[in-house]
């Protein structure tokens, strides 16, 4: 069995529904993103995992065990929000040891050990007196983090932990979560928008939209072959087009750019360049279809080809690269 | 099936201990407010006997001339008195927070000093003034002191701070950029105020006309002393309960005196709902620009407010410590050795007693009843009852309060009868009276403290009350101090409530200081109102330290 089982699970708001018949299965010691659009309910849905929000109907089963109606309390599970909530009237040291102290079974000496290997864990140890506003963003973040894992919960709840950082430290960080949940192999849900952060992180993701499940897969398969037209348009970019009844989806990178034209080559004008570092994306137009296409090609290439607007380009598309959606 | 699972799922998150508060601070308030509330209208509308009299107490109040003048009266000063306040407290809030004029912080702080002293002493000081011997008088200009002139000008200086705080609040939290736009759009000076600045306002000048006239219209203090033969709602309610024992007859001028602030009290809500806040992190200050005619202008307009009050005050102390002012102007310390018959120099000590007891039990009570409509959740009908009930105290005058606690408590029937007569039930009146102001504020800063710590301390299993003790008791401290103090320092001053609620066996320096200016030893009256300037200063100042430090 899965250590953690959501079956049907449903929840309104007023007239709104928020999650309609949720199902999924996630394994000890996977790390799974939950990954969706701001309103898709994927926050609920980890607010009710944690306990801290009550379905309308529907079972989550921990550890085999049903735990639809267990508090959040007895759930043993810990959790960082987007706001760190650390609390500022403590240092770091006491944050962590914050909630060590409910565990009367460990002598505070044991306390304090485990709080120092903690905070080794998660580099900080020399900050350890700090107050929460003394540290930096990513510093707090791994505080935060640290207080969460030091009461050996048996999963960690990860609400958008990152959105709150900017760009680099926010790349650097996935690396070190990801690093740290594999090292302790701890069961891991994480809810997110960012697609780069699901795609970077997860073992799985789950995409979510509108309050239901559009697809369940690792990222891989989630990227290469999306299993709707909103998983496609939602995880990076999908030109898409129609062959004969079906509606077909190409990513920009997989389209092949040839410099003499062949029978079935596609032609497309240039509109715009939009130079993007190490590739350029182009933006086309094909008169054939009356559809724009997005093109990624090196930038280099673009050089050398000297494209400028109204270029006519030759475009080819690998038949295993296409994806086939029902319309 | 799903019955069952719809019951359980409402326990998932119950908190019993929660729960057994909520209905504590519940119950506390419904019996503390409701009911003696419901005892006054019961009361209002049923004759001596006690039988449904439906309106024939308000047809012989209105019928008797001699009642029913005071309503003009009190709604003639009111009025009076809100347009000067209103007026005053614009100009010297803009003068503070849009000018260039020097000594702001100076101005400040003298425009507050009537909050530390009751009403009364605002009339006692008018009396040094323009009294009999005032000084002005004694000059030659006699003002007529005793009557409408006196209780007006007692309620200007009353209502003024009040006027002037909620405009500087207003006027200080500006966006800069407006002012910004205008200057490059070539928008003259009086267009920018009567397009910017007057839209801005509008809320609080509604807000503050209202809080003027309810607090004018319900004072007892200044009528009670310098009155004279003008007589209002507040002083005809004391003289029906406290003279004649109309009980009914007072009734009906408690619903009377409730008429302004129900008003209030609904546009309040209808105001402010449309009133959206258009400050974000965006917003940057107000750049004063200069204008030396402008800024001199204003520097006399308030050098002549903040020179008046410090007359007040001086006033006091000449009277405090002369032997017998105007003719014998040696100094001496005689008139802090109070009369025995008035309550001595122990009336003092209690009011600092009940005042301490009513911050402390005020501070506990506010702060826990905003964190269980902030924080608790699940409780849906309770949490909106108590909500509801939260802010209905504004609407209520202390001179009601007082009524209806004697009306309800001071039943044989009631259980709760044995805390009549006791420093109890002042505390208890204090604590009802002031709480809406402290649960306000209190549950502004409840709002700023993230939800998510409780979440995160729900998820390490730490019990709900450590949280609480540990995190949002210490993340509050600031505002707490604040609570304490609005309680302490109102407690030391109030008149309104107290004046039917204390005992012979406990008095309170307040009613001491209304008793011996109707006595004549206003000298002594001088004396103990420097002593409640005294402690509400220290404690005004003990609070700044504890802000500086948090």
């Amino acid at each position: 069995m899965s250590f953690l089982e959501i079956k049907n699970i449903t929840k309104r708001f007023g007239q709104q529904t928020v999650l309609s018949n949720i199902n999924m299965n996630i394994e000890q010691g996977e790390l799974v993103c939950i990954l969706g659009p701001s309103g898709c309910g994927k926050t609920t849905l980890l607010r009710i995992i944690a306990g801290l929000e009550t379905a309308d109907s529907g079972q989550i089963f921990i550890d085999s065990r049903d735990s639809t109606f267990l508090p959040s309390s007895k759930r043993n599970f810990g959790i960082v929000f987007q706001s760190y909530a650390l609390f500022p009237n403590m240092t770091v040291m006491e944050n962590i040891l914050f909630g060590l102290k409910q565990k009367k079974e460990m002598t505070s000496a044991e306390r304090k050990k485990k709080a120092l290997d903690m905070l080794n864990l998660v580099d900080l140890c020399e900050h350890q007196n700090k107050y929460p506003r003394q540290l930096s963003g990513g510093q707090q973040q791994r505080t935060a983090i640290a207080r969460a894992i030091a009461l050996s919960p048996s999963y960690l709840l990860l609400d958008e932990p990152l959105s709150a950082l900017d760009a680099k430290v926010r790349a650097k960080l996935r690396t070190e979560i990801r690093a740290l949940q594999r090292k302790i192999g701890i069961t891991t849900i994480m809810v997110t928008h960012d697609q780069e952060e699901a795609l970077t992180m997860a073992d799985r993701i789950i995409v979510m939209n509108n309050a239901v499940i559009e697809q369940i897969a690792n990222p891989h398969t989630i990227y290469n072959y999306p299993a709707s037209r909103f998983v496609a348009d939602f995880i990076g970019t999908m030109n898409f087009y129609n062959e004969g009844e079906a509606m077909r989806g190409i990513r920009p990178e997989k389209i092949k750019v040839v410099e003499h034209w062949e029978p079935h080559d596609i032609k497309a004008l240039v509109k715009e360049l939009e130079f993007k570092g190490a590739f350029t994306r182009i933006h086309s137009h094909i008169p054939k279809e009356n559809s724009e296409f997005f093109i990624d090609l090196p930038s280099e290439r673009v050089e050398n080809m000297k494209l400028q607007r109204d270029t006519m380009l030759f475009l080819q598309i690998p038949e295993e690269h296409a994806v086939r959606y029902s319309v | 099936m799903a019955i069952i699972y719809s019951i359980k799922r409402n326990f998932v998150r119950f908190n019993t201990a929660q729960f057994c508060v909520l209905l504590f601070i519940l119950a506390i308030f419904t019996i503390s407010f409701v009911f003696p509330l419901g005892t006054l209208f019961s009361k209002a509308f049923t004759g001596e006997n006690g039988a449904f009299a439906g309106f024939a107490n308000y047809k012989s109040y209105f019928g008797n001339p001699s009642l029913s003048v005071s309503v003009w009266n009190t709604i003639d000063i009111s009025l009076v008195t809100t347009i000067f306040s209103t007026a005053f407290g614009f100009l010297y809030a803009y003068a503070i927070t849009r000018t260039k004029i020097l000594g702001k912080s100076f101005f400040k702080y003298v425009a507050l000093v009537p909050i530390f002293i009751p009403t009364v002493v605002h009339a006692l000081g008018l009396v040094y003034i323009f009294g009999r011997q005032g000084v002005i008088t004694r000059l030659g200009f006699d003002i007529e002191l005793y009557g409408r002139n006196g209780i007006i000008i007692s309620e200007i200086i009353y209502t003024f701070p009040q006027a002037f705080l909620l405009f500087l609040v207003a006027l200080e939290y500006v966006d800069g950029r407006l002012y910004e736009a205008c200057e490059v759009m070539g928008v003259k000076p009086l267009r920018q105020f009567l397009h910017v600045t007057l839209p801005e306002m509008k809320y609080t000048v509604v807000n503050t006309i209202f809080v003027c006239f309810t607090l004018a219209f319900t004072d007892f203090g200044a009528p009670k002393v310098i009155g004279g033969n003008y007589n209002v709602l507040a002083t005809d309610i004391y003289k029906q309960i406290a003279g004649q024992f109309n009980m009914n007859m007072g009734a009906v001028v408690g619903t009377l005196l409730l008429i302004p602030a129900i008003i209030s009290f609904i546009t309040g809500r209808f105001v402010s709902n449309k009133n959206t806040s258009t400050l974000n992190s965006k917003t940057i200050p107000l750049t004063i620009s200069k204008n030396p005619v402008r800024d001199a202008t204003f520097f006399l307009f308030c050098g002549f407010i903040a020179t008046f009050f410090i007359l007040l005050i001086i006033s006091l102390f000449i009277g405090a410590f002369t032997t017998y002012y105007p003719y014998d102007l040696n100094l001496t310390l005689k008139h802090f050795i109070f009369n025995q018959s008035k309550g001595g120099i122990g009336c003092f000590f209690n009011s600092v007693l009940m005042s301490v007891a009513s911050a402390v039990l005020g501070s506990i009570f506010v702060f826990v009843y905003s964190y269980m409509m902030e924080k608790a959740e699940g409780f849906g009908i309770l949490t909106k009852y108590g909500k509801l009930l939260s802010l209905l105290p504004l609407a209520v005058p202390g001179m009601v309060i007082g009524v209806s606690f004697i009306f309800f408590f001071n039943s044989e029937s009631n259980p709760l009868h044995f805390i009549y007569g006791t420093i109890i039930i002042l505390v208890l009146s204090n604590i009802i009276h002031y709480f809406s102001v402290p649960y306000l504020t209190a549950t502004g800063a409840l709002k700023k403290l993230d939800r998510e710590f409780e979440m995160v301390a729900e998820s390490m299993n730490i019990p709900c009350w450590q949280t609480f003790f540990r995190v949002s008791v210490p993340l509050s401290t600031h505002a707490i101090a604040e609570i304490a103090m609005y309680f302490f320092v109102n407690s030391m001053v109030t008149v309104s409530a107290i004046v039917f609620l204390y005992s012979a066996n406990f008095k309170i320096a307040a009613i001491a200081i209304t008793h011996m200016e109707e006595a004549g030893d206003i000298s002594q009256a001088a004396a103990m109102s420097l002593l409640i300037l005294l402690v509400n200063v220290a404690v005004r100042m003990l609070y700044h330290i504890i802000k500086e430090k948090s």
